[in-house]
C-alpha cells in the first residue's frame, strides 16, 4: 500500500504546482549575528540570558574548578553523580560522592536513582543562552542529562562559545544527536505561570570555564 | 480528520456559546495578553526580524514549488541513516501504519509527544479500537487527555482551564491512568507540575515504544528537529526502543542551514522566549544513544489539495507557533473549541476548510470567522496573508452555494443593479427613509449570518437629500 501511496502523494504534488511559476532559493540578507563578537561580551551575554531562563551561571578559573564542583553539589545535597567518560576525574577530585561510569550502560531506571550529571559541552550560543550537546565523550547519552534531576554543565570560555545561531549550526554534525538546552525543563502549560522542572532535570548550573583556548 | 470534531455546529454557533462562558472568557483573555506583550518583546530584540520573515516565507515557498523533490532526497537521507519511511496519503492509512508498527513490537502502550498530525488524524482514538493506549506526556495534552477534553490552542491545548479546574481534574481522574495524584494537591502552579511529573515519570522509564511529530524536516540530512520545553518530548525521543513520528509533508525544509532561520522565529513567535528549554534533533539511528528503529511517516491528508490552490497553498508555510490565535480579537472571545478543528484560530479559520473541504457546516462557516482586522499578518513570522485566504475561501464558498449563499448571491446582484441605475438608486435611498419605522431589526434568511447581526437604524434622511440641504 505504502509504495502506491508515495506515487499518488508524489503525483498529487506534481499536478498541484504544475503550472505554478519557478521560485528561486531564498535571499539571505537577515544578520549573521546581533552581537560583536567579541569574546569578553559574549561570555557576559551568555551568562546574562542563561540566568534570564533561570539557570544558575558560575564562572571559575582551572584551578577552582573542582571546589566549585564539590560545593555546588553540596549544595543539592547531591549524594550520587553520573559522569561521562571523557570528563576528567580531576573535576570530581574535591568531592567524595558516589560516582557512576555509564557502563553496562546504565538503564533508564538506574539512571531515576542519581541525583546528578556532569558534563562538558559541543558549544553554547551567547545571543539565545543556549548550550549544545552532541553526545561527545564528554557529554555520553542523550539519557544521562535527562534523567538526574541537577545537569552541571562546563563550557570552556571562550573556545566554546559563539554569538548566534547561524554560527552555531555549520559547527555542528547533523549526524550526532543534538540536544539543545536553554534553561532547565519549564512549563508555562497552566495559565501561563513558567514552573521550573517538569520531566527534565529541575536544575541547570552551568559553569563557564574562563581562559580556556 | 478527527472524527470527535465532526457534527461541530458551525462557528456562530459554537462561538456563541464561547462568549457567555465567562471563565472560559476570563481564562483565554489572561493568556492571550500576557503572551502577545512578551511576544512583541522578544521579536523586538531582533533588529533584521523583517529580513528573518521573508527568508522564512522564501525558503517554505521554494520548498512547497519543489516538495516532490525534496521528499525524495528526505526519504533518501532518512533510509541512509537508518530509518524507514512509510507515506500515508491520509489519515486512516496513517493510522493502519502507526497501529502496524506498534503491534510489531508486542507492545500495547505508547508515549506520545504533542503532535498536530496525530491529533488531526484521531491517531488516539485509532490506537485504542486496536488495543493500545497512548499516553500524552505534554502537560497541557495531559489536562486535555484526563479532562476527556478537547485541545483549544496550538501551543497550550489546555489555556481554556483554570488552575482550579486542573487541580480537580488532576485529584479525579490520574489515578484512573497511573499513579494518583498525591493527597493535599493544591493549585499552585508548582503542585500541579510536580502531581504531572511523577505520574508521568513511571511511563516514561517503562515505555518501549514512542510517538511523535516533528516541527522540521530537512531533505539535505534527513534530519528531524521536535522543539520544547518540558522535557516529554526529550523523554519520548530517547529512551524508548521504538520511535515513530508522524509528520506533515508542508514540514520539509531543503537544508540544514534553513533551520537557522526558523530556530530563530518561531520560539520568539510562539512561547515569546530567545530559545525554547529543549530542542532535540535527530538523523536515522545512532548506534548505543536513542532508539533503535525509528519509522517516518509522511502524511499528506489534504495537503496537496491544499497546495493545488494558488491563493490558499500559502498556509502550508505554517510552522505552527500561534502568534496568530494569541492576537485574534475572534479567537479571544469564542476560544478554541468554536473552530470545530485540531487548528484554532486564523490559522485554523484558512488551514482547516482547506485540508477538509467545505462541504460541511461548520468547515463552510471558517472563512467568515474573522474581522479581517489584519493583526494575525503582521504577526506571522512566515508572512501568510490570512485575510487574503479568508476572502478568497469566502468567494469559493459563495461559488459552491448553499440555502444562504443563494440569496447572498442574488442580494449581491441586485444590488450591482442598482448601483448602475443612479436614479434607481436614489428613489430607493428616498424609500427606506420613508418606510424605516417599518424595517426588521435583522435581515430577513435563515442562515447564521443574519442571526447573529443586527440591522443598523436606517437614518431619517436619504444621504442625498442631507447633502441638497446641507452642502450645495
Amino acid at each position: 500500500m505504502t509504495d502506491t501511496s508515495r506515487e499518488r502523494i508524489l503525483s498529487r504534488i506534481r499536478a498541484a504546482v504544475d503550472r505554478a511559476q519557478d521560485v528561486p532559493p531564498p535571499e539571505r540578507d537577515y544578520l549573521i549575528t546581533h552581537t560583536s563578537d567579541d569574546p569578553i561580551q559574549n561570555a557576559e551575554l551568555l551568562q546574562r540570558n542563561l540566568s534570564d531562563y533561570r539557570a544558575v551561571v558560575h564562572r571559575v578559573t582551572p584551578t577552582g574548578l573542582p571546589g566549585l564542583i564539590a560545593e555546588r553539589l553540596a549544595a543539592h545535597r547531591a549524594r550520587s553523580i553520573v559522569v561521562p567518560d571523557a570528563v576528567p576525574d580531576s573535576w570530581l577530585s574535591a568531592c567524595a560522592i558516589a560516582r557512576h561510569r555509564d557502563e553496562g550502560p546504565l538503564t533508564p531506571a538506574v539512571l531515576d536513582t542519581v541525583d546528578a550529571v556532569l558534563t562538558g559541552c559541543a558549544l553554547a550560543i551567547a545571543e539565545t543562552g543556549t548550550i549544545v550537546l552532541d553526545g561527545g565523550p564528554d557529554q555520553g547519552r542523550r539519557a544521562l542529562t535527562l534523567i538526574p534531576d541537577l545537569h552541571i554543565c562546563v563550557v570552556r570560555a571562550p573556545a566554546q562559545i559563539v554569538s548566534s545561531v547561524p554560527q552555531a549550526l555549520p559547527l555542528l554534525s547533523p549526524s550526532a544527536p543534538l540536544t539543545w538546552i536553554s534553561g532547565p525543563s519549564a512549563t508555562s502549560d497552566i495559565e501561563l505561570d513558567r514552573v521550573e522542572g517538569v520531566h527534565g532535570p529541575r536544575r541547570l548550573e552551568v559553569i563557564l570555564l574562563d581562559g580556556v583556548a | 480528520m478527527s472524527a470527535a470534531f465532526l457534527g461541530m455546529p458551525p462557528f456562530p454557533r459554537a462561538a456563541e456559546e464561547a462568549v457567555h462562558n465567562t471563565t472560559l472568557r476570563a481564562n483565554l483573555r489572561h493568556a492571550t495578553h500576557t503572551i502577545r506583550a512578551k511576544r512583541a518583546k522578544a521579536v523586538a530584540e531582533l533588529s533584521d526580524w523583517e529580513q528573518l520573515r521573508e527568508a522564512g516565507r522564501q525558503i517554505k515557498d521554494h520548498t512547497l514549488r519543489h516538495l516532490d523533490r525534496y521528499l525524495i532526497q528526505l526519504e533518501a537521507a532518512v533510509t541512509e541513516a537508518g530509518g524507514t519511511v512509510h507515506w500515508a496519503a491520509d489519515a486512516t492509512e496513517a493510522n493502519r501504519i502507526v497501529a502496524d508498527l506498534v503491534k510489531a513490537t508486542g507492545e500495547t502502550e505508547v508515549v506520545k509527544v504533542k503532535s498536530m498530525a496525530t491529533q488531526e488524524i484521531g491517531l488516539n482514538e485509532a490506537l485504542a479500537a486496536e488495543g493500545i493506549t497512548a499516553y500524552e506526556t505534554d502537560l497541557a495534552e495531559l489536562i486535555v487527555q484526563l479532562g476527556d477534553d478537547r485541545p483549544s490552542h496550538i501551543l497550550v491545548p489546555a489555556i481554556h482551564r483554570n488552575r482550579a479546574e486542573i487541580r480537580s481534574l488532576f485529584a479525579d481522574e490520574m489515578g484512573k491512568w497511573g499513579r494518583a495524584a498525591p493527597h493535599g494537591l493544591t493549585d499552585s502552579p508548582a503542585d500541579l507540575a510536580e502531581a504531572a511529573r511523577l505520574h508521568l515519570r513511571e511511563k516514561f522509564l517503562r515505555a518501549r515504544v514512542g510517538i511523535s511529530g516533528a516541527n522540521f524536516m530537512v531533505a539535505e540530512t534527513g534530519t528531524l528537529v521536535v522543539v520544547e520545553s518540558e522535557g516529554n518530548g526529550r523523554m519520548c525521543l530517547t529512551l524508548p526502543r521504538t520511535l515513530i513520528s508522524v509528520v506533515g509533508i508542508e514540514k520539509t525544509v531543503p537544508t540544514w542551514r534553513d533551520l537557522e532561520v526558523f530556530l530563530q522565529t518561531l520560539p520568539r513567535s510562539s512561547t515569546a522566549e530567545r530559545m525554547n528549554p529543549y530542542t532535540s534533533l535527530w538523523t536515522g539511528t545512532t548506534d548505543d544513544d536513542g532508539p533503535r528503529d525509528f519509522h517516518l511517516i509522511l502524511l499528506d491528508n489534504g495537503r496537496t489539495d491544499v497546495l493545488a490552490d494558488e491563493v490558499g497553498r500559502q498556509a502550508l508555510r505554517c510552522i505552527r507557533c500561534s502568534a496568530c490565535l494569541n492576537v485574534c480579537p475572534v479567537y479571544e472571545r469564542a476560544g478554541g473549541h468554536a473552530y470545530g478543528s485540531v487548528y484554532p484560530g486564523p490559522i485554523g479559520a484558512i488551514l482547516t476548510p482547506q485540508l477538509r473541504g467545505t462541504g460541511s457546516a461548520i468547515d463552510a462557516s471558517l472563512p467568515y470567522a474573522s474581522t479581517l482586522c489584519g493583526a494575525c499578518y503582521e504577526v506571522c513570522p512566515v508572512a501568510i496573508d490570512i485575510p487574503d485566504v479568508l476572502l478568497h475561501l469566502r468567494g469559493r464558498i459563495a461559488e459552491q452555494g448553499g440555502p444562504g449563499h443563494r440569496v447572498e448571491r442574488a442580494a449581491l446582484a441586485a444590488s450591482g443593479w442598482v448601483l448602475r441605475h443612479p436614479t434607481v438608486l436614489a428613489a430607493t435611498e428616498k424609500l427606506a427613509a420613508a418606510t424605516r419605522g417599518m424595517h426588521p431589526r435583522r435581515p430577513p434568511g435563515s442562515g447564521a449570518w443574519t442571526t447573529s447581526r443586527e440591522l443598523p437604524d436606517v437614518p431619517t434622511q436619504s444621504f442625498r437629500d442631507w447633502w441638497q440641504e446641507n452642502r450645495r
